[in-house]
């Protein structure tokens, strides 16, 4: 018999600290996945944003550094820029990317700087407790938002991957979920697509993982699964929204 | 002829393997507990596994090794 699945190699043997069922263990996964059959453990620098994916620097098998909250792209831009051999990729949660980090990651995107960009949204503030992030739904009960996000007051939830998608410096932006065994072979596929660019110099590439939050949507792994497909789907549809290796070929 | 291994230590309980599995063999033993004191995942008839890799698609904690 041989061994059809284990662990990747550029996953070190830290325990991930996430709690049960959070999908973040998954993205990490399939990230070492692609970062071993590309071949470029040695290559690759990652960068870690402010959130619960903090001590992603503990868990992946290369050179790690940590950035400011929602500095990611920035630094990442530096790093890409010192280093352009190397392949630089950034793991950021909603609140780092989206909320504080927004304007870094915006203008990284229209500059088309040549990075990766692995975007967890789950719709929540995991690590500080539950508050509402720009992501969160309308209607969704949050720590800050007891009696459900007012739209009137709280405005209304960040679609990222439209919004980068029309920035000319994007070179991928995918919106892609790990709720499913299918679903997460679109996701690595998707990841690899986004590792793929870098290497090939096409610029800012951004996937986005609809992602569960068990914890602090107060629910079982097996039912965030379940309100990630019924209440998060329907408001941030799965799919490619730019791809410029497609627009190429078509 | 499959067979699935768990790092049992490093389960959370959490269950998504259990749901993944298309043969419906796995389950969380409620009669122990693992050193993070979660009911780790266990399978319940390792000949009806088929390897497909489901179980460790889904496992969030890369807990589970799939031979075939």
């Amino acid at each position: 018999m041989a061994v059809v699945f284990d662990k990747p190699k550029a996953l070190t043997d830290v325990p991930f600290h996430y709690c049960p069922g959070c999908t973040h263990g998954i993205v990490h996964r399939l990230v070492a996945e692609v970062i071993d059959e590309l071949g470029i453990a040695g290559d690759t620098v990652g960068v870690a944003s402010v959130g619960c994916s903090v001590f992603s620097y503990n868990y992946f098998d290369c050179d790690m550094v940590q950035a400011p909250h929602g500095r990611a792209p920035a630094v990442a831009t530096g790093l890409k820029r010192s280093l352009p051999d190397n392949v630089i990729f950034t793991y950021q949660g909603d609140g780092d990317l989206a909320a504080i980090g927004m304007a870094e990651t915006v203008h990284a995107a229209t500059r088309g700087e040549n990075i990766t960009v692995i975007f967890i949204n789950n719709a929540i503030y995991g690590m500080t407790g539950g508050q509402m992030a720009p992501t969160s739904l309308p209607g969704q009960v949050t720590q800050t938002t007891p009696y459900g996000r007012d739209t009137s007051v709280a405005g209304h939830p960040i679609r990222v991957c439209e919004l980068l998608s029309t920035l000319s410096g994007t070179a991928l932006a995918q919106r892609v979920t790990v709720d499913s065994v299918k679903n997460v072979n679109i996701a690595k596929k998707a990841i690899k697509k986004a590792f793929e660019n870098q290497i090939n110099k096409r610029g800012y590439s951004i996937v986005e993982v609809l992602s569960t939050c068990p914890t602090n949507w107060g629910l079982s792994p097996e039912e965030a699964l379940k309100w990630l497909q019924n209440n998060m789907i329907p408001y941030y549809p799965l799919g490619v929204y730019k791809d410029v290796t497609a627009e190429k070929e078509a | 002829m499959a067979k699935i291994t768990f790092k049992e230590n490093l389960c959370k309980g959490c269950g998504m393997c259990v749901n993944a599995c298309p043969k419906n063999i796995l389950e969380l033993d409620k009669t122990r507990l693992n050193v993070k004191g979660y009911h780790p995942a266990v399978i319940k008839d390792q000949e009806k596994c088929i390897g497909c890799t489901s179980c460790a698609i889904m496992c969030p904690d890369v807990v589970i090794t799939v031979e075939r």
